[in-house]
């Protein structure tokens, strides 16, 4: 056995790479409640990627048999119902996570140098994530599904001189019909995965060449041969750390934070499977009402909704009266996210450590996020546009003002060491 | 830090005002696992809906399977255009041809319950009244200018709606107001039921898994706190 393992190591290093990225990687030992929801978000992409694969089996991707196909699976395929809701809840609870990993990412810094790359990887997968969402949801072939499509791809409309034709190159069809939900089906279950896989997996290769931020900000990793030998961390890292760097205050990611993950795991599935079994249309959020009939170019549900999570870059497309200054404003909103490594022009990482100002604008840039995804799902009005509109400001504020108080910031001092 | 997060607990009652603008419904009181009224409410449905009504989604043998009605019973008294006990609940309606007569063709009414709710179906089945402006002389009062007949007069009776909105008690129908209330409740309940075949097997399901997950959760939890004994 031992000269087997031999023979692969020596073709292919599986062990040395176990050891790199899991056995011997040094995690910061200080990881809070906000550090779960990365694994998280592996979990569900998993459950997402599996689900769908039996999904796929019994779903039938055309216009006249994607709602039959769809009840099929709920009532005369065998745990079909289950295999359904998994994944429905499981798209909702892919975003509850993302947002929860991303606002960690904010409230700690670990966007900011060196941590730049790994950011950009985030937000890539972001965006794919956006496209996995939108694309899949217009699968069901209901209504909601239809319109929403609708919706979303007439946005392309607005663009200048070649508008038209896009939206129509994009439809694959005059209308949003069977053409469209054919290509989004292989869209949706080869493409855009296939990316999201490539994307996760730099991510967090990307992750383990810089290193793990923590809750205070503080770097782990000290010029080698600055500690005393007894400050180090007393477990055995990789050479290609322990090599280069005095590691201090961190623990191998395997098993410290492989039990503690099990345990965010255990803890998740308790609220996951609640909403999935008890709950499944997220009182309407989840699964919206006009979606349980099937999609009619000719009867436009009484409120054209997106998907909650969909929300909050719905309303900044809302609250711009032009149509294709909307469209950018919204890209924008997910654009400018690429580029805030830079808009921070600050050295501490940590909002423990930063100033009032800062944590005062993170805290008004959560409750805009938060007041723009309510406005999303509801219907226009003057007062929800006035809202929307300050929200907006707020949003995108967020980042200049980031970028003006962050060049001479009164913070604190950092410790030289993990406070816990 | 802590501040913060209160403030973002405090947003999210605001999310329970985000939902449209809802009509005043009656509670429909039904209840899934009562299979007699239930079946009562099949019965009805074959009776008075499905001539329009397809329920294209559900099959007859499974609804005879959840209902506790065996394939040969179901044959006998509960299929009457001689279709397998496999086949979808469907009519011989022709679709074009009801679009004309009812201005659109009568909805497939598997999901129903689903797209609607069942206190909608409550409701609407009992808020018919006389409007002889209307093609077939009634009109509804939480669906405004509906198409459709109101199927169920006989039973009911006839209702007129006064210059203040209020309809009036039905009079001339065979069912007293309980007793048709009663009727349209085991048909709510029915649609309910076809609408999730499996919503009390899943929330059976649901405990169990749910049980098994605290548990696993206190077992993860004492495995964590087991090995980071020495972590400080």
């Amino acid at each position: 056995m031992n000269n087997f393992l031999a023979w692969i190591e020596a073709r292919l290093p599986v062990m040395e790479a176990m050891n790199k990225h899991v056995l011997q990687y040094p995690a910061p030992k200080n990881f809070n409640f906000w550090y779960f929801f990365g694994s998280l978000a592996m979990l569900v992409l998993v459950n997402q990627i599996l689900t769908g694969i039996w999904l796929t089996m019994n779903y039938e991707p055309s216009g006249d048999g994607a709602f039959a196909s769809i009840e099929y699976i709920m009532r005369d395929v065998d745990y079909g119902w289950l295999l359904r809701y998994m994944h429905s809840t499981g798209a909702s609870a892919f975003f509850v996570v993302v947002y929860l990993h991303m606002f960690r990412g904010l409230m700690y810094g670990s966007y900011q140098k060196p941590r730049e790359l790994l950011w950009i990887f985030g937000m890539l997968i972001f965006l794919v994530l956006m496209a996995e969402a939108f694309m899949g949801y217009l699968l069901p072939w209901g209504n909601m599904s239809y319109w929403g499509a609708q919706v979303i791809i007439s946005l392309f409309g607005a663009v200048p001189v070649v508008g038209e034709d896009l939206a129509t190159w994009i439809k694959g069809d005059y209308v949003i019909s069977g053409a469209t939900l054919n290509r989004f089906f292989a869209l949706h279950v080869v493409a855009l995965p296939l990316v999201l896989v490539v994307l996760v997996f730099l991510h967090i290769l990307a992750l383990h060449e810089v290193g793990s931020n923590n809750p205070d900000g503080v770097n782990i990793k000290k010029p080698k041969g600055s500690q005393k030998p007894e400050e180090l961390s007393k477990f055995k890292f990789h050479k290609q750390y322990a090599d280069k760097y005095d590691i201090v205050d961190a623990i191998p990611f395997h098993p410290y934070y492989t039990v503690k993950d099990i345990m965010g795991v255990a803890g998740f599935l308790i609220f996951f499977c609640w909403v999935m079994f008890f709950f499944p249309e997220g009182g309407g959020y989840f699964l919206e009402a006009p979606n349980f009939t099937p999609a009619n170019g000719l009867k436009t549900p009484e409120h054209i909704a997106p998907v909650w999570y969909f929300g909050p870059f719905y309303t900044i497309l809302r609250v711009v009266p032009d149509k294709l200054m909307g469209t950018i404003l919204m890209f924008a909103a997910i654009g400018v996210l690429f580029a805030l490594p830079w808009c921070d022009r600050g050295t501490v990482k940590s909002i423990r450590f930063r100033s009032k100002w800062h944590l005062l604008n993170l805290t008004q840039f959560s409750i805009c996020f938060i007041a723009l995804g309510i406005l999303g799902t509801m219907p226009a009005s003057d007062i929800a546009n006035l809202i929307g509109t300050i929200a907006t400001i707020g949003y995108f504020g967020f980042f200049l003002a980031i970028w003006i108080y962050s060049k001479n910031e009164n913070t604190k001092p950092v410790p030289e060491r993990v406070t816990k | 830090m802590k501040k913060l997060f209160i403030t973002l607990l405090a947003m999210v009652p605001a999310l329970a005002f985000a939902a449209g603008p809802s009509l005043p419904l009656d509670s429909a009181n039904n209840d899934l696992a009562d299979k007699e009224s239930l079946k009562r409410g099949f019965k009805a449905y074959i009776n008075y809906c499905l001539g329009c009504h397809e329920l294209q989604y559900q099959r007859y043998n499974r609804t005879f399977a959840d209902l506790g009605i065996s394939d040969e019973e179901g044959k006998a008294e509960w299929m009457y255009t001689g279709e397998k006990v496999g086949d979808h609940i469907t009519n011989s309606m022709p679709a074009k041809e009801a679009a004309q007569w009812f201005g659109s063709a009568p909805p497939d009414l598997t999901l129903e319950a689903r797209f609607r709710s069942p206190d909608y179906i409550y409701t609407y089945l009992r808020s018919f009244y006389t409007d002889e402006n209307r093609p077939f002389g009634v009109n509804n009062t939480i669906f405004p200018d509906v198409g459709m007949p109101h199927v169920l007069q006989n039973l009911q009776g006839v209702r007129t709606k006064d210059e203040n909105g209020v309809l009036s008690p039905a009079v001339g129908g065979t069912m007293t107001e309980q007793e048709y209330d009663a009727f349209v409740r085991d048909l709510t309940n029915f649609l309910e039921y076809v609408g999730e075949p499996n919503k009390l097997e899943r929330k059976e399901l649901g405990k169990w898994v749910i049980g098994f997950l605290f548990i696993f959760f206190i077992l993860s939890y004492f495995l964590k706190k087991e090995y980071w004994r020495d972590i400080h």
